[in-house]
């Protein structure tokens, strides 16, 4: 146990482990569905440190990763015109799009800007009423309440200069694109503890029960992801698949009714193109008709774009699970956080960026197969 | 991005018909709105997000997380310089793996 020390409850840590290692007679196959929980995982060796019967596979929730190359290239060419002021979250600014990225075509004269807040790409087209503001809205259920409201405002307060360029995912339709596909070898999930303090966990008892999965809500930090582990571990061991609630201290059962309700009102659900891994109905949102002038796409002629992935780049098939990174041949070589092949590598939830950064020097192969999960 | 931190409301005004906070995040602080938690007061804790209190958290919960993420960065990578960060993203980041690895 190496790493253990790190932990800031290490004697907690143990015994979680020890209730783990006790508790398990056979091999599982979890995935954590968030790119934050990945990087927990990896950063404190917590896939080390559990028994070898406990497969941890990396799942496609990271939202800068899963955003389509064509919505990154609309971007750059929005961010590119005249009279335009790019807002983004700093994530963003490296994830490469065909041949550049945001940083590029700000350094080529763009006015790309970086923000904390949606709200503050909204006052920013408040202040400059000659120019258009466009804020690029991606994000799973906890960042698309806030992009929702900054658009009911604009509305509100009448600021016809501001539109959203959106695409917005959501997590159970992914989940069951996972299970439903014919390699699936998923046998229980973490759910994103975050995703879940604004949408509840309404949506999983029914996924729970036709996949007969066990889906248990899990925080973030590292004791958090141990006791996710361990309540699912001990689930599947008493045959049981039902939702639990490991992360009750950010999650309520309701979630957040008033964000949920502004969701409904500002959004509707849409098919959406996941980066490597394709279209999944219903797992997306656009702007719903009553806010359709918000939309950067309709306002800015941004169609037939074309786009071309690198050749060299897997991280569809990392997305996927069917490769971890360090098993790509560019990983660490043609491909690094500088000089990122792809959104896996440089996002700050990214499964490449996590192993880049915590597990560099140790490039040993993946103790198991890798299998893909859609 | 998905990053949400918790952090301590020190005191609350309405602007253009939204209720605003400032918030405290271990010693950085930033406005935040609160349409999503209409009922949060000065003194206590929430998740916020980009921007938004998401959820109510309760005072130990919520400085044991920020002392974590402290520790290992996080404030600085989600409050930080993002320009700066994308710049020297190569330069910082395989001595931040040399870090973690100690």
């Amino acid at each position: 146990m190496k790493y253990i020390d790190e932990f800031q409850d290490p004697d907690l840590a143990r015994r979680l482990l020890d209730d783990i290692h006790s508790t398990v007679t056979r091999p599982w196959a979890l995935m954590e569905v968030c790119g934050g929980q990945t990087h927990t995982i990896i950063r404190h060796g917590i896939d080390q440190l559990l028994p070898d019967q406990v497969e941890l596979i990396h799942g496609p929730g990271c939202p800068v990763c899963v955003t389509p190359l064509e919505v990154i290239d609309k971007a750059l060419e929005i961010a590119s015109r005249p009279g335009v002021i790019f807002c983004s979250f700093g994530d963003m600014l490296r994830v490469p799009g065909t041949g550049r990225d945001l940083f590029q075509v700000r350094s080529a004269g763009g006015d790309v800007r970086v923000v904390y807040s949606p709200l503050d790409a909204l006052r920013i087209a408040q202040q400059n009423p000659d120019r258009e503001v466009v804020f690029f809205g991606i994000g799973f259920e906890t960042t698309a309440p806030p992009n929702a409201m900054t658009v009911y405002q604009a509305r509100k307060l009448g600021i016809p200069n501001f539109s959203l360029l959106v695409s917005h995912v959501r997590v159970p339709p992914a989940i069951e694109a996972i299970m439903q596909s014919p390699t699936c070898r998923v046998q229980g999930f973490l759910a994103a503890g975050h995703v879940c303090s604004v949408m509840g966990v309404g949506e999983y008892p029914e996924l729970a029960e036709r996949f007969r999965v066990p889906i248990v809500v899990t925080g973030f930090e590292p004791l958090d992801i141990l006791e996710g582990v361990r309540r699912t571990v001990a689930q599947l061991e008493r045959g049981e698949h039902t939702v639990d609630n490991a992360y009750p201290r950010a999650v309520r059962p309701e979630g957040n009714p008033a964000a949920r309700a502004m969701l409904e009102d500002v959004f509707e659900v849409t098919d959406r193109a996941w980066r490597g891994i394709g279209v999944i109905p219903d797992s997306g949102w656009r702007l719903s008709p009553k806010y359709r002038e918000y939309d950067a796409e309709h306002r800015f002629s941004v169609d037939g774009i074309q786009t071309r992935e690198p050749a060299a780049c897997r991280s569809g098939e990392v997305l996927q699970g069917l490769l971890k990174p360090h098993e790509c041949e560019a990983f660490g070589t043609l491909c690094t956080p500088r000089t990122p092949l792809g959104a896996t590598m440089v996002s700050s939830e990214g499964a490449c960026a996590a192993y880049y950064l915590y597990r560099r020097l140790d490039l040993t192969p993946a103790p198991r197969e890798a299998t893909p999960v859609v | 991005m998905c990053l949400a931190v918790p952090g301590r409301v020190l005191d609350i005004e309405e602007r253009d018909g939204t209720r605003m906070a400032n918030v405290d995040f271990g010693g950085v602080v930033k406005e935040v709105c609160l349409e999503y938690l209409p009922d949060l007061q000065v003194g206590e804790y929430a998740i916020v997000h980009v921007g938004f209190a998401l959820q109510r958290l309760d005072e130990e919960s919520a400085k044991q997380t920020l002392e974590l993420f402290a520790t290992l960065g996080l404030l600085q990578e989600e409050f930080g310089d993002p320009w700066e960060m994308a710049a020297e993203v190569g330069e910082t980041l395989p001595s931040a793996g040399e870090e973690a690895r100690k």
